[in-house]
């Protein structure tokens, strides 16, 4: 059931609990209680939408963030991550292995603003040896989701 | 100036699908929504069109062997042993053929004399009966019914046997009701056959489209059955591969011998590019297979909830990616139906007529379309039944 239900809401997130009940051989209630349980242990940590924003014709910007750090005594990286996710501003943060500690994906309204986040707050944060700005030109593909798919339906009634 | 045209060719009228599909594609209109398609809507996966790209890069450009690249059939023999348990030697019991429809024809052509009758079960796909005709054969159809959920039952069989009878096709999962055979149907089946002396031509092509714990039972896997049964299968719908025009048939010797003889005059051999593909596929499409029939499962479950709560008869088809539901209670035939739901909401299904006289009263709906899209549909086919109802 568990399983049935994640693998059904993950690409459907607006299904409605009637529908989704069909889909998964349950019923609307269980489906319900179901629900309510992986959200209260964080399994379902939000029902999202991945919005192509220069479509919308908003502006916006994002970049990812290379940043190398000191790990802390008895906390490791732990504690810098938590100060870091802190910011409204930052999206995502890993902690990774190769040539830098964190990697930030940062979304702002420009570059400029992103610039400004990252030499005044993300810099002078202790523990924090150096920055790496990289700027996303153009998205391809997100989430699963890619951009530049085909979104018309060639397919002509044969069979 | 003499008639130029076979009279044979000339009497078999055009497919039920275009004659509405025409219908469609003359109003233009870009808000229509269909669920008339009977092809997945999913790209075939990247590692195989890979393959065919590195088939390309590497001038795989000339012709096979006619019965198709021996890596392809022995990749072939495993599958079918793996998911069918059935047995066939690669080297001269396995043709690969232009798509499934090729193969039926080819079997066809090698097996029926003229005037043998074959029978086929209606609602069935539009090709059956055209290919029997063009063979020279005597097309015989059983109108199966929707209260045994359009299985064949051995009385109907019984009841279609004459002595010109040569050969039963049986195609399941079904194209456009997507109904199954169980063992126990088929084994009833198999028992009328083998004391009749028929062959049997099996379609399977739908047969990784099987839902429900069941797994599919192919008629040649019955004790006694694989002497006189041909399989036809091929990757457009499990490997949703349907542009590639890759199939397969699969036989005892004797008759594989005189389909690749047909095939052999007819086509040469498969396109070359679809079979390095297909080598592909078959190695390493068990994930994707898995994938996609799991997302067919959730919309088949979600139509079929939608019909139950407006209170549209449809029976449980476990197979393919169509249902097929019943709207006699509306008092209008498919057809009125159809058009009728086309130009009042906008949605288009294929009328059950065009599979067959039993077809009359359903609707083939496919569900070859993204859980959006049925979505969207089903409101249309909600308001429509609304307006009916309340008149």
């Amino acid at each position: 059931m568990r399983e049935r239900l994640l693998s059904a809401i993950e690409n459907h997130a607006r299904i409605s609990t009637d529908d989704l009940a069909a889909i998964t051989c349950s019923t609307p209630e269980a489906v319900e209680s179901e629900l309510s349980k992986l959200e209260a242990e964080k399994v379902i940590c939000g029902y999202h939408t991945l919005i192509n924003w220069d479509k919308a014709g908003e502006e916006t910007a994002d970049a990812f963030i290379e940043v190398k750090a000191t790990p802390q005594k008895g906390v490791g990286f732990d504690q810098m991550a938590a100060q870091i996710s802190r910011y409204p501003q930052v999206e995502s943060i890993f902690l990774i292995s190769g040539s830098c500690d964190f990697i930030v994906f940062i979304s702002g309204k420009s570059m400029r603003e992103i610039a400004m986040f990252v030499s005044e707050e993300l810099s002078t944060i202790d523990g924090v040896i150096s920055t790496t700005t990289q700027f996303i030109l153009k998205k391809y593909k997100q989430d699963g989701f890619d951009y530049q798919g085909y979104s018309r339906d060639e397919r002509i009634v044969t069979t | 100036m003499r008639n130029p045209l076979n009279s044979y060719i000339e009497a078999i009228p055009p497919s039920g699908i275009r004659k509405f599909f025409d219908l469609v594609s003359e109003m233009n209109d870009p808000d229509v929504i269909s669920l008339g398609v009977g092809e997945p809507d999913f790209d075939t996966p990247w590692h195989i069109r890979k393959e065919g790209i590195n088939a390309l890069n590497k001038g795989k450009t000339f012709y096979t062997a006619n019965a198709g690249l021996l890596e392809l059939r022995k990749e072939i023999a495993k599958f079918m042993k793996r998911k069918y348990d059935l047995s066939y030697d690669p080297k001269d019991e396995i043709l690969v053929t232009v798509g499934g429809s090729e193969a039926i024809d080819a079997c066809f052509r090698a097996m029926l004399d003229r005037g043998d009758e074959i029978i086929i079960p209606e609602p069935c796909f539009v090709s059956y009966k055209p290919c029997a005709i063009m063979a020279g054969a005597v097309p015989v159809v059983i109108d199966l019914k929707a209260e045994n959920e359009f299985r064949l039952q051995p009385e109907e069989l019984e009841a279609a046997i004459t002595d010109k009878t040569k050969m039963v096709f049986l195609s399941y999962p079904n194209n456009p009701t997507g109904a199954i055979m169980e063992r126990e149907d088929l084994e009833k089946i198999a028992k009328v056959i083998i004391e009749h002396d028929l062959f049997v031509i099996s379609d399977e092509i739908y047969a990784e489209l099987t839902y429900g714990d069941e797994r599919f039972v192919s008629i040649a896997s019955l004790p006694g059955m694989r002497e006189r049964t041909v399989v036809v299968n091929g990757f457009s719908k499990a490997f949703a591969m349907t542009g590639w025009r890759l199939g397969y048939a699969a036989g005892p010797e004797p008759i594989m011998e005189q389909m690749k003889k047909v095939h052999q005059f007819a086509i040469m051999c498969s396109p070359t590019l679809s079979q390095y593909a297909g080598v592909s596929a078959l190695r390493y499409g068990e994930e994707d297979i898995k994938i996609m029939r799991s997302e067919y499962d959730r919309r088949r479950r979600y139509l079929l909830n939608k019909f139950n709560n407006m209170g549209i008869p449809c029976f449980e088809a476990k197979g393919a990616f169509y249902l097929f539901p019943c709207i006699k209670k509306f008092g209008m035939s498919s057809d009125e139906f159809a058009n009728a739901i086309l130009n009042e909401q906008k949605l288009a299904v294929v009328p059950g007529s065009a599979f067959g006289n039993s077809g009359e009263g359903f609707l083939r709906i496919s569900y070859a379309y993204s859980l959006e899209d049925l979505q969207k549909a089903m409101e249309r086919l909600e308001k429509f039944i609304e307006t009916r109802q309340s008149k």
